[in-house]
């Protein structure tokens, strides 16, 4: 490829999404999930091993997908938009979300886990979202607008309720609908109620992100479980 | 419904009802002013009833509604003394179809519409799921609310307390997959376009205590005509429920502490849109000093249902 990465425009009702293409190669792909206001890298990050072809999905109001008028943000928008990705695809994809990007691969191994073979999930922006329950509900409109990233998302989305008991139903699916053993891996540093909530659950394990994805890849063996 | 058939000239027995018939409905008046407000670039319809210089009184719809479902109960209330404004949530009705929805995204039209009119906080009054956004508002924006009337929108919990972990984690897990082949399935989607008698027909399943003469009036009202035929302006992308982590007991913990007057209203008798919610259920979260009326023999939509008897409460209450 030359002139940079391909970008491929995936639909989403009325979202354009960017879906890059940053590196060809045999077998699975990767689908880099980005954190919350971030946007796919133009390049696949040098610390990354992966051998087949690695993608990028822009969420919705973020890069060079559409930033929608008058915000409405909620993580299952953005389960939308990945399920967009793997419709378009068409084949199993590994998945590597940084903050926001790992709790939307959550979700959406738990949607399609025929679809997701395995999640990394990476630390990143957006990663704790809004606590285990509701905060005093507040309306405030950013004095910013434009983006990307759109300003609403960088507001809306850091305010998402994520319950833990709600995190370990949806890893439950997950590993219910999936042929691997351990579709979930968690490589975060940081661990918010709902991440805390999966470490120690069946088909979830911890690692670094370079042995997730030699483990998804197939590259080398998997480190020891709870090692860091 | 009947199928309909071949309009005859004139109007003979079985022939599909007529815009001007279906508009004939005693008491229904269409809004006396109509304007929009800008919310973040999306245009949000406004509705209002009465004297331009009476105090404003402000009401909420409730889901797959619009502000001309008040085509009764909000005349009633102008007539006693009352500028009233009702607005379109986004996608409803005759506001714009957003690229997004979200609980906060209808608060902050809300917000958007309040903030139209005056410095003065105005009392409140929601229908359902505009029930409990008002009750929201309350709590967000106490300075700009001086009271709250809430018709039927207190989500239950016992409906899901009942339910075992199990089969409440089936019930997620199939509405996770309903909702993205709902979303697969949008791009281009239109709603199904059909005479003002099969357009009532379909929502007269979703309220089945309505009468046809005013389900009628609402397709006149909340649906266009086009080439095809009548089809409802709500935006086909909006659907029920969603996998989202929601609680019902969030929203009744909105309530206790409501620092205006507050007036709560059940309809007892259980239907398709209704929470279900019960008298014990609400009776330990309203703050000191509210009023609650729960409503035997009626069902969800109050203020259709039985108008004079709502609006006059409402007019007591406020006065």
């Amino acid at each position: 490829m030359s002139g940079g990465p391909a970008v491929t425009v995936v639909r989403h009702n009325r979202i354009d999404l960017a879906l890059h293409r940053l590196a060809d190669g045999p077998g699975r792909p990767l689908l880099l999930l980005h954190g919350l206001g971030e946007r796919t890298p133009g390049r696949t990050p040098a610390h990354l091993r992966w051998t087949g072809p690695v993608l990028g999905l822009d969420f919705t109001g973020h890069g060079a997908s559409t930033v929608p008028v008058g915000g409405g943000y909620t993580s299952e928008i953005l389960v939308g938009d990945v399920d967009a990705a793997l419709e378009h695809l068409g084949e199993p994809v590994t998945v590597l979300g940084r903050g926001l990007g790992a709790y939307i691969g959550l979700l959406s191994a738990a949607a399609r886990p025929d679809l997701v073979h395995g999640v990394v999930l990476a630390d990143g922006p957006g990663i704790a979202g809004g606590g285990v329950h509701p905060g005093s509900p507040s309306v405030i409109s950013p004095a910013a607008t434009g983006g990307p990233p759109d300003p609403f998302a960088l507001l809306e989305l850091a305010r998402d309720v994520r319950p833990p008991d709600y995190a370990r139903t949806i890893a439950g699916f997950a590993v219910e609908g999936s042929e691997l053993e351990v579709p979930l891996w968690v490589a975060t540093v940081v661990r918010p109620a709902w991440l805390e909530a999966l470490v120690g659950q069946p088909g979830v394990r911890t690692g670094s992100v370079g042995g997730g994805l030699a483990y998804y890849g197939g590259v080398r063996p998997p480190e020891a479980p709870g090692a860091r | 419904m009947t199928e309909a058939t071949p309009r005859a000239a004139g109007h003979a027995e079985g022939a599909p009802t007529t815009l001007e018939e279906a508009r004939d409905v005693p008491g229904a008046r269409r809004p006396d002013r109509v304007r929009r407000v800008d919310s973040d670039g999306l245009g949000i319809a406004v509705s209002e009833w009465g004297d331009p210089g009476a105090p404003p009184l402000a009401l909420a719809h409730g889901g797959f509604d619009f502000a001309g479902t008040f085509d009764v109960f909000a005349p009633m209330l102008a007539d006693g003394g009352w500028r009233v404004v009702a607005w379109d949530q986004r996608g409803h009705g005759d506001s714009d179809r957003a690229h997004l929805y979200s609980w906060d995204a209808d608060l902050r039209d809300a917000a958007a519409v309040v903030a139209t009119l005056g410095p003065r906080p105005v009392p409140f009054v929601g229908h359902s799921k505009g029930g409990n956004l008002v009750t929201h508002l309350a709590n967000a924006l106490p300075h700009r609310v001086s009271a709250l009337v809430n018709l039927d929108g207190l989500p239950s919990h016992r409906a899901m307390s009942d339910v075992a972990d199990h089969e409440r984690a089936r019930r997620l897990r199939t509405e996770m997959g309903a909702w993205l082949a709902h979303r697969r399935s949008l791009v281009g989607r239109q709603r199904r376009p059909g005479t003002i008698d099969e357009l009532a027909g379909r929502r007269g399943r979703m309220n089945p205590r309505m009468s046809p003469e005013w389900l009628r009036y609402l397709v006149t009202v909340g649906a266009e005509e086009g080439p095809e035929g009548w089809r409802w302006k709500i935006d086909p992308s909006l659907r029920m429920g969603g996998f989202g982590p929601w609680w019902p007991q969030w929203s009744l913990l909105q309530l206790p502490g409501i620092g205006v007057p507050l007036l709560g209203v059940l309809g007892l008798e259980p239907e398709v849109m209704g929470w279900g919610t019960e008298v014990d259920e609400v009776e330990p979260y309203l703050p000191a000093g509210a009023r609650f009326e729960a409503l035997e023999g009626v069902g969800h939509f109050v203020h259709i249902e039985q108008p004079r008897r709502v609006a006059d409460m409402v007019l007591e209450f406020l006065s």
